[in-house]
């Protein structure tokens, strides 16, 4: 005899709201008028985000590890990254919502006469919104996710439309179209290994919860070549979604291909989501095993700090020089796993916020940054922007500024608590290969803000598009989070301590 | 118990006007300087209404205090951003709020000719805001922010005409001085820190009765060095006469009236450390003698009448400060002299833009001359300021100064017979510099080239000039009948009632003293400038053709500072680009050999970074193998 699973409706409430604006996307796209498809999906989209995150807001304190019998637990650090993805949504949208960024009809060859007379008819790839919705939902789920089936549907639901939309470049399709095939092809690798560790934990500890697992764990009751094969390989799933070394080799080509808006809501997101689900396991499923998994991940996370921050000084790309920025910053938050601490948590949870509304922000400026045949990402064409341009190129230097964790901005904040969080819990060499590869990396930050405000410009064609309304509202908001939480980081860090906990 | 207001409205106004019209750009020109003057004129009105709240609370209470956010939080260093707002504050709040609606409404008219107007509000309310913030913070740190935006916006204001190297040179050389002063102020912070675990001014009082003398004299030399970048006190002194290269009305309300005066202010708040340390509280008196004099020298010899005025502003700065070392009751005189001053030097700036106004911004004043007859109201507001800088009777700097002087001899033995004298002597002299100022502007025959047509002012230029005017009049009897102002600023610098027993000399032998010392400076300066030669003469007294150079201060600071400064950089250059250097491009050459390499594995194919993968995988394993194995 079955009985009905018993399902906390109001926990899971924000991800089915994100999913029921994402259905109502593909209706809108099945029977609305074109001309209205745009304007529809936005507000939908957009009136979906906000809902859910009021829904998330009224339930902050009902946190329950059994939302979803033992599959889902919406507990501290969940809601705070389903908040913080929110946030990246609604900022993403409306970046997205520019249509300029997108193939007018991804069907259609690059370069074929269907493409010119979809250029001409001035079609619109609307399916991008409820495509990003599914993601969002996706992502929302995984960091809740408890059990290996669960986290593997949440991770997949949250890719396979990033793959998609990877693709949908409106110029340099070519590019587009093959950083997509690049991410499905190595994404469902990763997926694969993912699974099969989850298989092998499963034959470890004979069920397929996290809770399980550790109880098996502490119990010593199976087989531990299971156990750490079990460990690297679901792992290797979660290192790549987060970019870590040598697992990031997608990430230069897809964030390079990928419509640049996509890229900077995916880099936002899926960040934050992947390093939910990799925090949760390590921090709730494997905390019992941390001698066999702390030594590899240490490892990994200055391999990443390190190769990131080296990679990124010889870019001549704009996004892909974003690319490697964000595997050194991925290195940085690895190192927070490692501090396994209730401050490294709290930390990371910050970390991630503040990170993922400056990349946004900056992914946002360089949609508007373009000359006659588009966006320009070449880094040196970027020369003297600062005299065109100097409000642009300002708040682009606030972002850059950013990254590279000068104080008075967020990622200062940011960087010093998760630093610190790892000295106190005695990871020296984290610390010190952290601060040194963010010596490295400021020196890249520091040689685009050079170029932008102190170099004479030597090209004259690009030129800053006046932004829409919304990518100018999105850039605006990132811009004030990015100083706000440099000036009065507790406005957002206690939120972030009072929430760092996973509930068993 | 201090109460709780909401005090963020000071700050927050005039910030936010002055991002406004920033942002907005060229789209505000036509409303910005009225809606800037607005802003300041409500924030002077919400000044006056918690004055007022705060006479209609009593004792303990009158402070009032607002946590704003948790700051800093890190470790032991919580540091809150709160405001503090009490009887030293009022009066500040007061001062800048007051004086500088003034000045926005004189500036309306000043710079109207000017097409950076609007950027010109801007600056002037995020002046107003950081130095609010200044007096307002409630702790060091808070302090310190202030402190730093003030000298942002100062540094902004006198390179406003930035076309002009020359003045852009004067704003750098201000920025430097600062600088220097700054670090004493993050010096004595940290101290602070180290030695009490808090920077609040509250705790730092609390712990300072405990703390050793060694460390209280740091923090007081420290906090010294800062007021004497900020307020222009020797040895930082340098940068106020270039600083004149500021539009007027900056140099009226901050070069005069407020900023310059907060190195006092800041004394003045850690009451607590200097009565503490005898030590500090000597420096003090030194630098303010010193200054004094110093100033009042310079002021004998200039003829930029911007110039002469900024020599004076440092010389009665130089009081204050004196005063500031003097104990308890000094510090309520000193503040009394800084809200006269505020008044009529600034009222006296603003005649002296007035006149420039009018003389197509000529400032030699051997081109002026007889201007009383064309520019009468100038004339008589400017006037006023002249007697109250004398310390005539009954004008505002009689009841300040002569209170300076009667406590510097009051403070005992040789020390007070010494400064007592210093302070008389600077007295002398300035009635020396200010009357040689007015005869050579006012009076006299007229020197003036033959394109000038001096006028007098329009309305909005002589309206503040002659409300300052009433300030320099009767502030000083205002502030002193009853001891108001001593009994007002008592709980916050504990000048009890010690003033009033046992005087060297008593109060009326000082004045006397005082008034003949300043006779005698008028009577030569008259004597002297009966007949003035347009272009300076050359064969001058040494002590002139000093003056004339700022007592050498500049060539001081190059010989002393730049040249040995620039050795050593140059040496250090050679170091660094040989060895430094050298290590950093090996470094820099792996980097980049190691970032190339990188760049080859990334070669766009799908199959390598699998592989990458796989061979990541089966090292992880290989590592986890042994390690457990």
């Amino acid at each position: 005899m079955l009985s009905a699973p018993n399902l906390d409706y109001a926990l899971l409430a924000p991800i089915m709201i994100i999913l029921g604006g994402a259905l109502i996307g593909v209706l809108i796209e099945a029977f609305a008028k074109p001309a209205w498809r745009a304007r529809l999906q936005l507000v939908i989209s957009l009136a979906a985000i906000v809902i859910s995150f009021n829904q998330l807001v009224r339930v902050r304190n009902d946190g329950s590890s059994i939302a979803a019998v033992t599959s889902v637990s919406v507990d501290g650090a969940g809601m705070f990254l389903q908040g913080a993805i929110l946030i990246f949504a609604f900022l993403g949208i409306l970046v997205i919502a520019d249509q300029d960024n997108f193939a007018p009809q991804a069907s259609a060859l690059p370069g074929s006469a269907e493409e010119a007379a979809a250029i001409q008819a001035g079609k619109q790839q609307t399916e991008v919104f409820p495509l990003t919705m599914f993601a969002v939902a996706g992502m929302m789920l995984f960091p809740v996710a408890t059990d290996y089936i669960t986290l593997f549907v949440a991770l997949e639901v949250l890719s396979l439309p990033l793959y998609l939309m990877a693709g949908l470049s409106r110029r340099r399709r070519l590019l587009s179209q093959e950083a997509a095939l690049k991410y499905f092809l190595l994404g469902a690798y990763s997926s694969a290994f993912f699974l099969f560790g989850a298989a092998l934990l499963y034959g470890y500890s004979g069920t397929i919860s996290l809770n399980g697992l550790t109880d098996a764990i502490r119990g010593n009751t199976g087989n531990d070549v299971f156990l750490l094969l079990g460990i690297i390989f679901l792992s290797v799933g979660l290192l790549f979604k987060v970019g870590a070394v040598p697992f990031h080799s997608w990430k230069p080509d897809v964030y390079q291909g990928a419509p640049t808006p996509i890229t900077g809501f995916m880099a936002a997101a899926t960040k934050a989501a992947a390093f939910g689900a990799t925090l949760r396991i390590f921090y709730l499923g494997l905390d019992a095993a941390q001698t066999s998994w702390k030594p590899f991940i240490a490892v990994i996370s200055v391999i990443t700090m390190i190769v990131g921050s080296l990679a990124a000084i010889s870019q001549r790309d704009m996004k892909r020089m974003l690319a490697y920025s964000s595997i050194a910053h991925a290195g940085f938050v690895l190192t927070a796993i490692v501090s396994l601490s209730e401050n490294a948590l709290s930390a990371s949870l910050f970390y991630l916020f503040a990170y993922g509304v400056a990349t946004i922000g900056a992914f946002a400026i360089i949609t508007i940054v373009r000359d006659s045949a588009g966006e320009v990402s070449d880094v040196n064409r970027w020369i003297g922007l600062g005299k065109k341009s100097p409000l642009v190129a300002s708040v682009f230097s606030l972002f850059l500024l950013s990254f590279a964790g000068i104080p008075l901005t967020s990622g200062f904040v940011g960087k010093f608590s998760i630093f610190s969080a790892a000295y106190e819990s005695g990871n020296i060499t984290l610390v010190v290969v952290g601060v040194l590869s963010s010596a490295i990396a400021v020196f890249f930050y520091l040689r685009v803000i050079l170029m932008l405000f102190f170099t004479d410009a030597t090209t004259d064609s690009i030129s800053v598009v006046i932004p829409s309304i919304l990518t100018r509202i999105s850039i605006s908001i990132s811009a004030i989070f990015t100083i706000t939480l440099g000036i009065a980081p507790s406005l957002v860090f206690d939120i972030a301590q009072d929430f760092a906990y996973f509930l068993r | 118990m201090t109460i709780s207001t909401n005090l963020v409205y000071f700050i927050a106004l005039p910030l936010f006007s002055s991002g406004l019209l920033l942002l907005l750009g060229r789209k505000a020109d036509k409303w910005g300087h009225i809606f800037a003057t607005l802003v300041s004129a409500s924030v002077f009105i919400i000044g006056v209404i918690e004055f007022f709240a705060m006479q209609g609370r009593e004792g303990e209470a009158r402070a009032a205090t607002q946590k704003l956010f948790e700051w800093i939080s890190v470790g032991s260093l919580q540091v809150d951003a709160g405001l503090l707002l009490d009887q030293l504050s009022i009066c500040f709040v007061l001062l800048i709020s007051g004086v500088g609606t003034l000045i926005h409404i004189y500036s309306i008219a000043y710079m109207s000719h000017d097409r950076d107007r609007r950027r010109f509000f801007a600056y002037l309310n995020l002046f107003i805001a950081a130095m609010l913030l200044l007096v307002l913070g409630d702790s060091y740190l808070n302090l310190y922010v202030g402190w730093e935006g003030v000298g942002l916006a100062s540094y902004l204001l006198i390179g406003f005409w930035n076309e002009k190297p020359a003045y852009a040179a004067a704003a750098k050389k201000a920025f430097v001085a600062n600088r220097v002063g700054d670090v004493g102020l993050s010096l004595a912070i940290m101290i602070a820190f180290t030695q009490f675990g808090t920077v609040t001014f509250a705790g730092v009082k609390e712990g300072a009765s405990g703390a050793s003398a060694g460390a209280l004299t740091a923090i007081g030399a420290m906090l010294l060095l800062a007021a004497a970048g900020k307020s222009a006190q020797f040895p930082l002194q340098s940068w106020l006469g270039d600083a004149m290269a500021g539009p007027t009305p900056v140099s009226a309300l901050i070069h005069a009236a407020t900023m310059v005066t907060a190195g006092v202010y800041l004394i003045t708040r850690s009451n607590f450390i200097f009565d503490a340390s005898p030590t500090a509280q000597l420096m003090v008196v030194i630098v303010g003698a010193i200054t004094l004099l110093f100033g009042a020298l310079i002021g004998t010899a200039k003829d930029d009448i911007k110039k002469a005025l900024a020599a004076s502003t440092m010389s009665q700065i130089g009081y204050m400060i004196l005063a500031t070392g003097l104990g308890p009751v000094g510090y309520a005189f000193a503040i009394m002299h800084l809200i006269t001053h505020g008044f009529f030097k600034a009222g006296m700036f603003l005649g002296a833009g007035s006149v420039m106004h009018g003389m197509n911004d000529e400032v030699n004043m051997r081109r002026y001359g007889a201007l009383r007859k064309v520019m009468p109201i100038t004339a008589a507001t400017f006037g006023l300021g002249y007697l109250a800088i004398l310390g005539v009777p009954p004008f505002a700097g009689f009841y300040s100064k002569d209170k300076i002087i009667e406590t510097a001899f009051d403070s005992g033995g040789i020390q007070g017979i010494l400064l007592g004298s210093i302070t008389l002597l600077g007295a002398g002299i300035t009635a020396f510099y200010m009357t040689r100022v007015m005869v050579l502007t006012f009076i006299g025959t007229k020197r003036w080239d033959e394109k000038a047509h001096p006028h007098e002012s329009p309305f909005l230029m002589w309206a503040p000039m002659a409300a300052l005017a009433v300030g320099s009049v009767a502030s000083g009897f205002l502030l002193n009948s009853g001891s108001a102002l001593v009994n007002w600023l008592q709980p916050v610098v504990n000048a009890n009632q010690e003033y009033h027993s046992g005087h060297l000399l008593p109060p009326i032998v000082v004045s006397i003293m005082a008034l003949t010392v300043v006779a005698i400076g008028v009577a030569i300066a008259v004597l002297k400038y009966r007949t003035v030669p347009v272009v300076a003469p050359e064969n001058v007294l040494g002590i002139t053709k000093a003056a004339r150079k700022d007592l050498y201060q500049d060539s001081f600071n190059e010989a002393v500072f730049m040249r040995p400064g620039q050795k050593l950089t140059a040496g250090l250059v050679n170091t660094d680009y040989k060895v430094v250097d050298g290590l950093v491009r090996l470094v820099g050459w792996v980097v980049q050999i190691s970032a190339s390499n990188l760049r080859n594995i990334q070669n766009g194919y799908v199959r390598s970074y699998a592989l990458i993968m796989v061979l990541g995988v089966i090292a992880l394993i290989a590592a986890v193998w042994m390690v457990t194995l």
